[in-house]
């Protein structure tokens, strides 16, 4: 069943940004009527800014912020992280994707800071992104710039790892063995 | 021997990482109070740092976290059968409502089409699951404030609901029924369907919805700790990603069943020019507690309409669609009446084989009872997904908890959290 269709391109959306971005890099892709916009990470604050504000695109709702390791993946990517923002317009009916591509510099197993994993916050954008960015901060390590609050949200902070990456295994690395006891005498 | 509690700046929330709280405790009166994770009120397990001025929340901090349990990391590790039994375990309320929007997802990406048979009785189910939710919604609601009759009330008739749920699937709580392009089996009996359905929506809710809406809405009681707490605005709502109930109260039109149609909600559903399901879409403005409980008993009664639209009028033919691109389990007639039908239901039940999935990466997003469920699903042609990320109303229709408390009064705290209808299992995964 794996026939890829060529992708559709006539998203109004695609030629409104192409035309206001001429400078910039940008690529798009479609899969069964979703189409989805793959920026740089540098352009990205810009061309979320004018998604939400332009009264052609006018998206002003972000349905959710989605993490996705690509390690292994069987079809050549840009890079190894993503995050899809899914965007819609509730004038317009619409729903559109962005995605950035991100590369580490250093080892993933760790939960060391990674210059290479920074994106833009877009929470002065749409502030329900506040906790989906949390969410993919915990889960993959992917830090964003001026965000009001960037803590991690379903793990705890001393957490060793980010969960959610592939190269982390389903059962852990024994955490759940070689935790430590916390009893009356140090409460 | 007695232990002695440490001082209060000994107080956990130093380890919990709230670093910018740190400023606030030592000034003036206020003062720190742990709301959880286990109250009642909570539901499950959730907590929330109140920082309060006298009995008034000055500022509220949530920390979630305590179900985590992984549910996305095993999505990439079971199949998009499997996965079914781990999704009807999020929303818990109604969980035959994400079956339903899962395979929803997995469907589009697929690209498989439903037989119009299922197609019916999943939009039948899918609106019970609406009504399962909001009956214990409003009822815990009432439950929270101090009102135990309106949960015992709205608790009967999820009885019957179960009896449905058990019936179909043979499951009462977790009825994982959905598979990809069907349903794990045919209807037992139809003619008994109907009758439980129609005997539930014509006998037990009626009643059920009068005394829930004398007891509850119309309580001067629970009036009064209801007007006027926790306003959203139609701006803020819009703007802090607020779906369902919470958004339609502040005054959203917005409802995937109408703006982005699947099932029986879309014109020409069974291919043949069928009508859609005719029903209103009700919205309040006030945007406060009480409006979106009365957006939820409104949901109900046309949630009972969609119901008696189409449920004598269940279309015949199979229920799972059997397709060339072996995407789906054949019906049984099939499998023990023809070759292909055994090689199909063969190759997708043996452990080294299953789908032919494509490379790519789809997001599918029904309306349930908590606000707008999608799931975004990366395939990568193997039968596990490389990645599924769930939009769970539930968590981001919580992220707002703080900014909705701030200044009110602590008592108040319960009736927001029970306005928002978060279900923990949902919120962490």
């Amino acid at each position: 069943m794996a026939t890829a269709s060529k992708p559709n391109l006539d998203h109004p959306t695609f030629a409104i940004l192409k035309e206001a971005f001429p400078a910039i890099t940008l690529r798009g892709t479609e899969y069964r009527g979703q189409s989805t916009l793959i920026v740089e990470p540098q352009d990205l604050h810009k061309v979320m800014t004018f998604l939400k504000n332009d009264p052609r695109c006018d998206y002003n709702f972000l349905s959710d912020v989605v993490g996705i390791d690509y390690l292994g993946y069987p079809a050549p990517t840009i890079g190894r992280f993503a995050v899809v923002y899914n965007l819609c317009s509730y004038e317009r009916d619409d729903r559109f994707f962005v995605k950035v591509f991100l590369d580490p510099s250093i080892p993933t197993d760790g939960i060391e800071e990674d210059p290479a994993l920074y994106v833009d916050s877009v929470c002065d954008l749409w502030p329900g992104a506040e906790w989906t960015e949390r969410e993919v901060f915990d889960m993959y390590g992917i830090r964003f710039r001026n965000h009001p609050d960037l803590r991690r949200i379903l793990t705890w902070k001393e957490f060793p790892a980010h969960p959610l990456r592939k190269d982390y295994p389903l059962r852990g690395r024994g955490e759940r063995e070689t935790y430590r006891v916390i009893d009356r005498t140090d409460a | 021997m007695p232990y002695t509690l440490k001082p209060s700046n000994a107080f956990d929330i130093d380890i919990e990482t709230t670093e910018y709280l740190k400023d606030h405790v030592d000034t003036g009166d206020r003062w720190v109070l742990n709301f959880g994770p286990q109250h009642p009120a909570t539901h499950t397990t959730l907590r929330l740092i109140l920082e309060l001025d006298g009995e008034r929340v000055a500022r509220c901090t949530p920390h979630i976290g305590y179900l985590h349990s992984g549910f996305e990391k095993l999505g990439e590790h079971l199949d998009y059968n499997q996965y079914v039994t781990i999704v009807s375990r999020m929303n818990y309320l109604s969980p035959i409502a994400n079956d339903i929007c899962w395979h929803h997802a997995v469907e589009k990406v697929f690209g498989v089409g439903l037989t119009p048979r299922c197609i019916v009785v999943r939009t039948i189910m899918a609106e019970i699951a609406r009504i399962q939710d909001h009956l214990l919604c409003v009822g815990a609601a009432a439950l929270d404030l101090g009102a135990i009759t309106g949960f015992l009330y709205s608790f009967n008739p999820r009885e019957k609901i179960y009896d449905i749920c058990d019936f179909i699937s043979g499951q009462r709580f977790h009825p994982d029924w959905t598979r990809v392009g069907g349903a794990m089996a045919d209807l037992p009996d139809e003619e008994v369907f109907r009758r439980m359905v129609k005997d539930f929506i014509h006998n037990d809710l009626p009643h059920a919805l009068k005394d829930l809406e004398g007891l509850v809405l119309r309580n001067k009681i629970f009036y009064d700790r209801t007007v006027g707490i926790g306003v959203m605005t139609r701006e803020e709502a819009i703007g802090w990603s607020l779906s369902g109930p919470l958004a339609r109260a502040s005054g959203v039109r917005r409802d995937l069943r109408k703006d982005e149609p699947y099932l029986c909600y879309a014109d020409n559903w069974d291919g043949q020019g069928a009508e859609a399901v005719q029903f209103k879409v009700p919205v309040a403005e006030a945007g406060d507690v009480y409006a979106r409980f009365q957006v939820r008993i409104e949901e109900i009664r046309q949630a009972v309409g969609i119901i008696e639209q189409l449920i004598d009028r269940i279309p015949g033919g199979p229920m799972n669609v059997f397709t060339d691109s072996k995407t789906t389990k054949p019906p049984k007639s099939e499998v023990y009446g023809s070759i292909e039908g055994l090689i199909q239901h063969f190759e997708l039940i043996m452990t080294n084989r299953g789908w032919e999935a494509p490379i790519a990466e789809g997001y599918g997003a029904n309306e349930t009872a908590n606000g707008e469920l999608g799931y975004y699903v990366v395939a990568d042609g193997s039968p596990r997904a490389w990645r599924v990320k769930t939009r769970p109303p539930s968590f981001i229709n919580y992220a707002v908890v703080s900014k909705m408390l701030e200044g009110h009064m602590l008592p108040d705290v319960v009736a927001v959290l029970g306005s928002i209808n978060i279900v923990a299992a949902e919120l962490d995964r």
